[in-house]
């Protein structure tokens, strides 16, 4: 299968990425290449196979509902590249 | 006597005797970064202030009795783990600023032992590589010849150790990332089970196969290092609830009777000849020491590079979705709230990191799920079963760690495709979640190290550790040193 110059940009659009021209056709073509690479998992027969997403088996994890202490404002601004009072402040969203 | 030069366990004996104090190690320490890292670059933040700081405390810990395991030592932690007001950026521009408020579960219990933090080492960004040449910021380069890489992603960790920068040091593990560098640095590296160590703190690439592990100069140390990180920790919901054995029992314990699995599918074609020779050697080696060979199958060793750059990829999409600019890292300037998105993760991410991310929003895009993603899970399942089979019939399987000893810098960085090859041997314990060494097991003409690859079951560590140090006590391979 391969994928189009249409589906490079698709993707890099959901990916959040601007691509160059330049750049689309590199990702294209190594894209392509990796994705052909990995069709040869369709000659393994899957049907009766349940997918993997976790090797150990996994519980829920709970606490007990008690209070603790966490990360203070200002600590979780600190790294903020634009904060305000006790926010991040973003581009305008809603003219 | 060079003390940088020292093992954990030698400095430890030193150190409690009061022979020498935490000072002398950190300045022999420094003495050598500064005399080889113009050419080695192991690290991205050297931390000089800090490890002075900690040598003073693990001076007074000792005069007073109480020195714990690592009371004095220098460690090196890879960049991607998060140190407390600490410069910790993955190698990437998108987090060339960020100073973590926490400390990850890791470099807390280091601390705990008394260590001394060296520096954070250089990576390839986001651990996503097999180089370190994908590094944001600068390349490493192979303490045996400047010419070839250190391997990736953990090349800094596995560079330092071998340069004696540090006295051991901490790498994370996707795919490979610690015990591929340690084969072609000559060093030890050990990936624990999956959900023996903590993740806190770890910045996620792939998070059902990420695991950190130690990088030693020995088999002993990496047992004590493993003694202090693992373990069960309520902020990882993926750590295990397991006991904890105390691992350097495992050492110097008999192998005789062991049975040592061969699995064909590893010495194929394209495998290096030296490669294939000393790694012959070495199970000849473990006969002689009474362990008994036996030649297994692991029929889907062929996908499992496929396999791994579907679901790795596509956890990394997901886990870096969070890099937007606004909270933390870099920002970049757009006209709204999208354009500054699309600026920033365009800017700060490095070439191999947007063609993951985009293969993995690719393999989860609508139309496409079940013939990648639910397909390399599946395909992830027979990886597994196969180990588990073969577990059935031996106690350890021995591989080698890498296709080829170091490669150049430059030689594989135009062909993604073929970087992800040079994994060939390590992915699948990934895939499995079970523990896996590297360990020296000879050198090639060019007098480049080469690595023996352990793997072991789920949570038996233990026996990867008695095979390894068998091994390793009857040869010299681990004793040799880079002439920097």
């Amino acid at each position: 299968m391969k994928i189009t110059k249409e589906e490079v940009e698709h993707i890099a659009r959901l990916s959040k990425l601007y691509l160059s021209e330049k750049e689309a056709e590199m990702f294209g073509e190594q894209l392509n290449k990796i994705i052909g690479y990995v069709e040869h998992l369709n000659s393994i027969d899957t049907s009766n196979t349940e997918p993997t997403s976790h090797v150990i088996p996994l519980n829920n994890v709970m606490r007990n509902d008690s209070p603790v202490l966490s990360l203070p404002a200002k600590e979780a601004l600190r790294n903020a590249p634009d904060p305000t009072k006790k926010f991040y402040r973003v581009p305008k969203i809603i003219e | 006597m060079k003390l940088n030069e020292l093992t954990i366990s030698e400095l430890r004996r030193f150190l409690d005797n009061r022979e020498i104090k935490p000072q002398e190690v950190v300045d022999d320490i420094y003495k050598r970064v500064d005399g080889v890292e113009d050419n080695v670059r192991s690290f991205i933040t050297i931390t000089k202030k800090e490890a002075y700081e900690m040598a003073a405390d693990a001076e007074q810990a000792i005069l007073e009795n109480k020195g714990s395991l690592l009371t004095g030592i220098p460690v090196a932690v890879k960049d991607n783990m998060c140190t407390k007001d600490i410069l910790t950026t993955c190698a990437s521009k998108i987090l060339h600023n960020f100073k973590p408020p926490y400390e990850s579960t890791v470099t807390t219990r280091l601390k705990e032992q008394g260590y001394i933090l060296t520096g954070k080492t250089n990576l390839d960004e986001f651990a996503m590589g097999s180089s370190t040449e994908n590094s944001g910021f600068h390349i490493t380069r192979n303490p045996w010849d400047l010419d070839c890489v250190p391997g990736g992603s953990s090349g800094g960790s596995a560079a330092a150790v071998a340069a004696d920068e540090c006295v051991a040091a901490l790498g994370s593990d996707t795919g490979g990332s610690i015990r591929q560098p340690a084969a072609f640095c000559g060093v030890v590296g050990l990936k624990p089970t999956y959900g023996r160590v903590s993740r806190y703190g770890l910045v996620a690439f792939a998070s059902s196969l990420d695991q950190i592990g130690p990088i030693t100069k020995n088999v002993s140390d990496a047992a004590i290092m493993l003694n202090v990180i693992a373990g069960h920790d309520p902020l990882d919901s993926t750590s295990a609830p397991i006991n904890v054995p105390d691992f350097a029992q495992a050492l110097g314990q008999e192998i005789k009777g062991l049975k040592i699995g061969i699995p064909k599918e590893y010495f194929i074609e394209g495998i290096d000849r030296e490669v294939e020779d000393f790694v012959r050697l070495a199970i000849k080696k473990l006969e002689s020491l009474g362990a008994i060979p036996i030649e297994v199958s692991l029929p889907h060793t062929g996908y499992a590079v496929a396999t791994y750059y579907i679901l790795a990829t596509s956890e990394a999409s997901s886990n870096l979705a969070r890099y937007d600019g606004v909270k933390y890292g870099l920002r970049a300037n757009g006209k709204d709230l999208l354009d500054m998105y699309m600026q920033t993760r365009s800017e700060g991410f490095g070439a191999e990191v947007k063609r993951r991310i985009m293969l993995g929003t690719y393999a989860l895009s609508s139309g496409y799920y079940d013939a990648y993603y639910k397909k390399g899970q599946q395909v992830r399942t027979l990886i597994k079963q196969d180990f588990d089979n073969v577990f059935n019939d031996v106690d350890v399987i021995v591989t080698p760690t890498s296709p080829t000893p170091a490669f150049r810098v430059g030689e594989k960085a135009a062909d993604p495709l073929q970087m992800y090859l040079s994994d060939i041997f390590t992915i699948s314990v990934n895939l499995a979640g079970i523990p896996a060494i590297s360990i020296p097991c000879g050198f090639t003409k060019d007098n480049l190290p080469m690595g023996l690859q352990i793997m072991g079951r789920h949570f038996d560590e233990e026996s990867i550790f008695k095979t390894a140090y068998a091994y390793e006590q009857s040869t010299e391979w681990h004793l040799r040193r880079p002439s920097l």
